[in-house]
């Protein structure tokens, strides 16, 4: 712990802001799919991460990045390693990202019997666009990424066998939409959803965003 | 808006979502059921294990589409078919079905003998097989989105499948140490495409996924491989020609998740009953041998 107040001390002599980020620790959930790729983008923020297979890797964290890849391999390897609640009440205190399978688990349900850790007020529809040949690239609309660049600029979503997110309660803000109307990137409090994979892209905004969300709390 | 579908970022994008997983051999629904409630990332839907069809004989060809079906329908998980190397109208009809990933696949006896298939002209995504550096920088030339190191299909000894990872993951090392003036001369001499060679070198590993498999049998084996430097594990006669299926898939699948960690790998390969009875790969005649297939 001792080793954990001393930077902050550090910290304080400087003019505000300046190595800010680098005191923030993210865990990525690296029971199974692309938690490399999460690794990288916040490697290139110069963001300090660790992989998080066990529940004590989530002390000491100040958010936790849950990736793509299967959500009922995730869901069956966190409920056989008794990582279901601590995951839960870690996300009832943090903020918590779920791309494709995280958004997946974060949502109260799937229309599938599978482990969901149900924090979100949101329900979700696995495989909503179809199979892998369905799979496409497409530049979205998401105006709340001004919040770290002032572009404007569309994001290059990527979307794998993707989820929709099809039901919203009202404390839920919604980021982006694809067709019109078909939602694909939620906020609620602390924790952010998004049916594609910003962590395939070489755009870090939504990384930048998410660190955003957790400095302004 | 622009809608790219089947883009080469999409299917190389989908084997990166199977990485740190298991993908399984399945031979009907009830497998693919059992593979997916034990974690599998992914099933391969086929007739017969490669250790039938190494002992049955005769011809290995594409599987019954309806069976594919059924499979796919039975799992929510994505579901691989294999069609043989250089037979494209199988890989057509496959894409037809609505797979998820085609396997290339050395396991099924070659429809031709010179060529592989044109994989960028699909939507599917494909993987394929290989040996050495040479030979994955072909198929990816070619169009593979996913890269697996063959092994010894069908046997249950994970001896060649280290022998491929060792081979690949080392040809990359060196790659990475020599000058870049000799680089073009290594292209030539392993036949494979200068740009590629160039991007691996400058990445440091390959360009797309690279699982291991062929011969793996064990959540000790599923270790080793991860260890060596792959990205995830195909499981094919290992687990559905053993005692108890359902626990040795579940122990592979925790295996490869816990890799590093030889107390969690204790833990898990406690008690799981009888693995597949395993064939020596110096007792296989060399012309039987399926890693030799494939240009």
């Amino acid at each position: 712990m001792g080793v954990r107040y001393l930077p902050s001390l550090i910290m304080s002599y400087l003019p505000s802001g300046v190595g800010k980020r680098n005191m923030i620790k993210i865990g990525i959930l690296a029971l199974q799919g692309d938690f490399d790729e999460h690794q990288k983008m916040l490697d290139g923020l110069g963001i300090n991460t660790i992989q998080v297979r066990k529940s004590n890797q989530l002390t000491n964290l100040d958010g936790l990045i849950i990736p793509g890849g299967e959500s009922t391999t995730m869901g069956k390897l966190a409920t056989d390693f008794q990582l279901m609640e601590d995951l839960r009440t870690f996300a009832m205190r943090h903020a918590v990202w779920g791309t494709c399978a995280g958004a997946i688990l974060l949502s109260k349900n799937s229309g599938h019997v599978q482990p969901l850790l149900g924090v979100m007020d949101i329900t979700t529809a696995r495989n909503a666009f179809g199979r892998q040949v369905e799979s496409f690239e497409i530049d979205l609309n998401v105006p709340a990424l001004k919040v770290v660049d002032p572009s404007d600029a569309p994001f290059p979503a990527i979307f794998i066998r993707a989820p929709l997110i099809e039901t919203t309660g009202p404390g839920v803000e919604i980021l982006a939409y694809i067709n019109d109307d078909q939602v694909v990137a939620v906020r609620e409090d602390q924790w952010l959803a998004t049916s594609f994979h910003p962590e395939l892209s070489t755009d870090n905004r939504f990384h930048r965003y998410f660190l955003e969300m957790i400095q302004s709390k | 808006m622009s809608n790219e579908v089947g883009s080469f970022a999409v299917k190389k994008g989908l084997a990166q979502m199977l990485k740190g997983g298991v993908i399984m051999d399945v031979v009907t629904p009830e497998h693919a059921r059992i593979a997916e409630d034990a974690g599998a990332c992914a099933v391969m839907a086929l007739e017969r294990v490669p250790a039938d069809i190494r002992a049955d004989g005769g011809v290995a060809r594409m599987s019954d589409p309806e069976l594919i079906l059924k499979i796919m329908d039975t799992v929510s998980i994505p579901v691989m078919a294999k069609c043989r190397i250089g037979h494209f109208v199988e890989a057509q009809i496959l894409e037809a079905l609505g797979v998820d990933y085609i396997d290339e696949s050395e396991v099924l006896t070659p429809a031709d003998e010179a060529n592989h298939i044109y994989k960028h002209d699909f939507k599917v995504p494909f993987v394929c097989g290989c040996r050495n550096l040479g030979e994955a920088l072909r198929r990816i030339g070619e169009g593979a989105a996913m890269i697996r190191t063959k092994g010894e299909a069908g046997t249950g000894d994970v001896v060649e499948a280290v022998r491929h990872a060792r081979q690949v993951l080392g040809d990359i090392r060196h790659l990475q140490s020599m000058p870049i003036e000799e680089v073009m001369s290594f292209s030539k001499s392993i036949g494979a495409p200068f740009e590629l060679v160039l991007e691996t070198r400058k990445l440091g590993k390959l360009p797309v996924v690279n699982f291991a498999a062929g011969g793996i049998a064990t959540p000790a084996d599923a270790a080793l491989m991860m260890q060596l430097g792959v990205e995830g594990v195909f499981v094919g006669s290992g687990i559905f020609k053993s005692g108890d299926p359902a626990k040795r898939a579940n122990a592979v699948v925790k295996a490869v998740t816990h890799f590093n960690d030889p107390k969690m790998l204790a833990e898990i390969s406690r008690n799981l009953g009888e693995p597949m009875v395993g064939r020596q790969i110096s007792s296989i005649a060399d012309n039987e041998l399926l890693a030799k297939r494939g240009w």
